[in-house]
């Protein structure tokens, strides 16, 4: 009970500022004016005053300005009420219930305390003044007062006012710059100005919104996450809680987008050649996993598409935070020729429950109970295979593959490239109608459609892509009459479910350079517990 | 009173880079970058005769990134630094 009380200075109604501690002993009274049992107390605080005032100080300290004025004025106060409407001196006294009442020593340690009213606590309270301040105890007649009242909620704790109290606190995780915008500025145009924007508007970054953010993750603020390039920029927990903040994300997406940053920074990932390449790539995020129920991702309706929160924000957090921490800006070293919508955002979440194969997550070795964010650095997409005819499992089969010869070019085949291609829940209804059609007959199936002589990839009138007639020269009939399927190899081929109930429309994207000089499918888990 | 947001990028303060001095003759070591670009080594084959040629005093060094795609490794950027006085560097496409 004789602990030190934080210091303070705040004024009073008439402007005069009133320090603690005082050098005398004092009781400090918190209090708001539209909490009852605060203007039940109020004219026993001020008798208190009238007795005591001379020997002692006896403050007021309320938490509205207009309110203390009320306050006053209700009860012909005489003690000094002073201005706490910041609430920055409550947060530090660290309280929850108005009236708060310290009866302190003149140095600010606590010699009795009290909140709400509790009619023996107080008049144990007020004989505790008189005997330290050796006066005689005030005559207050306490049985025509009520026996116990609780008090209300300190006005610091409301949610809006505490997160930027605990945001300016000594103790706070917050480092980033603070950037003041005059209120004759327009927030949103500023943010734009700044280069802060996809070309969207932007959720202004306050310290309040980033504290909230911040509560979505166990991980500090101040966790290195990743090493953003091209300016190979620092990414912090705090940095990316900013520019999820920014992108519209709630705070329990941020385990996710710190997952997807993670991914897509590594060496394997090559951000950097998905930035700069003018071939135009971004991260296609796909999101496995019990998370995607938790914070309400789409992966059935519209799963590749809008209307979905925690789709968008998720996707437009991570390019966010590759242009902002990383630097990488269309122009700048983001060179794509044409670019493509998905560098604004693209991801969901494959719709497991609708799939009879083992889920992305678990056939690239995670357990099912795990969340799990896999990044694919992906070019066009999604492109719709359209078959509503086919009803034999090898026939819908069939067409799924003829759909992915567009990846590159028809013409290109053997191709050191990643597609991604999400089934629709008809067309694995078709593949399943006679039993099990696993994965690797489904990718053994595309490879088979789209095999071609290589003599078909010779450059001739109607493209001069592909094999140079000089190469195509030095080989024998033999080579060219070759079938050569689509890929490199069916571990190019990534199968998820996704999409509506109704529909035989499935969808591909189509991926940039796989392997050592482009780049690679990439999976971390998700860390949300 | 004014609002406070709270800067998203990685607050790295610019440094205006200045162009070095360039000097009046060209000695010592000359590197020529290939990034691995197709057809960069073309044009680095004939760079080299051209200034092999033009400069008999000065020596000629070839270097190589891994790929295009990526920055050039530490290790390659530190040997170029340590061994050359003059750097040209060949994009192609």
């Amino acid at each position: 009970m004789a602990d030190d009380r934080p210091r303070f200075a705040l004024q009073d109604l008439e402007g005069e500022t009133r320090a603690f501690p005082t050098g005398r002993r004092s009781l400090v009274c918190f209090v708001k004016e539209d909490c009852q049992t605060c203007n039940l107390v109020a004219p026993i605080v001020e008798t208190f005053h009238r007795a005591y005032g001379a020997v002692s100080d006896i403050l007021f300290v309320g938490q509205a300005l207009q309110g203390n004025r009320i306050l006053a004025e209700r009860h012909h106060l005489t003690a000094p009420i002073l201005d706490d409407s910041k609430c920055e001196v409550s947060f530090a006294w660290d309280f929850e219930i108005v009236p708060s009442i310290y009866w302190t020593d003149g140095q600010g340690r606590v010699q009795a305390r009290a909140d709400g009213f509790v009619r023996e606590e107080w008049r144990a309270l007020a004989a505790k003044m008189a005997m330290d301040l050796g006066a005689e105890p005030i005559d207050i007649d306490w049985e025509t007062l009520p026996a116990w009242r609780p008090g209300c909620g300190s006005k610091h704790l409301d949610p809006e006012i505490n997160d930027r109290l605990q945001a300016d606190a000594t103790g706070s995780p917050i480092r980033a710059r603070r950037i003041e915008i005059a209120t004759s500025d327009d927030v949103a145009e500023f943010m734009f100005d700044q280069g802060f924007s996809d070309g969207l508007p932007l959720v202004p970054p306050t310290p309040e919104r980033v504290m909230r953010m911040l509560a979505g993750t166990p991980r500090g603020a101040q966790d290195l996450v990743a090493v953003s390039p091209p300016n190979m920029g620092l990414a912090t927990v705090e940095k990316i809680a900013i520019n999820a903040v920014m992108a519209g994300c709630k705070p329990e997406y941020l385990p996710v987008v710190i997952a997807a940053v993670e991914a897509v920074c590594t060496d394997e990932f090559n951000i950097h050649g998905v930035n700069a390449t003018t071939m135009g790539a971004s991260p296609v995020i796909v999101v496995n996993g019990p998370i995607r129920g938790r914070i309400g991702m789409n992966m059935k309706l519209g799963a590749l598409g809008a209307g979905n929160r925690a789709n968008a924000t998720i996707g437009r957090a991570v390019r966010l935070v590759i242009r902002n921490v990383g630097g990488a800006r269309p122009g700048g070293v983001d060179r794509s020729t044409l670019g493509n919508p998905m560098k604004i955002t693209m991801c969901f979440a494959e719709w497991e429950e609708g799939s009879p194969w083992e889920p992305l997550h678990v056939e690239r070795g995670f357990k099912p109970e795990d969340s799990v964010v896999t990044v694919f650095g992906m070019t066009s997409g999604p492109v719709q295979i359209v078959d509503q005819e086919s009803r034999e499992p090898d026939q819908v089969a069939g067409s799924l593959g003829l759909g992915l010869e567009a990846v590159f070019l028809p013409k290109m085949h053997r191709m050191q490239t990643d597609t991604l291609l999400v089934v629709c829940p008809e067309h694995v209804r078709s593949l399943t109608s006679q039993g099990e059609y696993s994965k690797a007959r489904l990718r053994r199936r595309i490879q088979t459609v789209t095999s071609r002589p290589l003599r078909e990839m010779i450059a001739n009138e109607v493209s001069g892509a592909g094999i140079p007639l000089a190469v195509a020269a030095k080989m024998d009939s033999e080579k060219l009459d070759a079938p050569v399927p689509k890929f490199a190899g069916e571990e190019n081929i990534h199968i998820v479910v996704a999409g509506s109930e109704a529909g035989k429309f499935s969808a591909a994207f189509h991926g940039w350079v796989t392997g050592e000089m482009g780049s690679s499918v990439v999976s971390r888990k998700i860390e949300w517990d | 009173m004014t609002v406070t947001i709270l800067d998203p990028t990685d607050e790295r303060v610019p440094i205006e880079r200045q162009i070095t001095t360039r000097p009046a003759a060209i000695t010592g070591v000359v590197g020529l970058l290939d990034i691995a670009k197709p057809r960069g080594n073309v044009l680095l084959d004939e760079l080299e005769r051209l200034l092999a040629a033009r400069l008999p005093g000065v020596e000629l060094r070839r270097y190589r990134k891994p790929t295009f795609t990526k920055p050039a490794p530490g290790d390659l950027r530190l040997k170029m630094r340590s061994e050359c006085n003059f750097v040209v560097e060949a994009l192609a496409d």
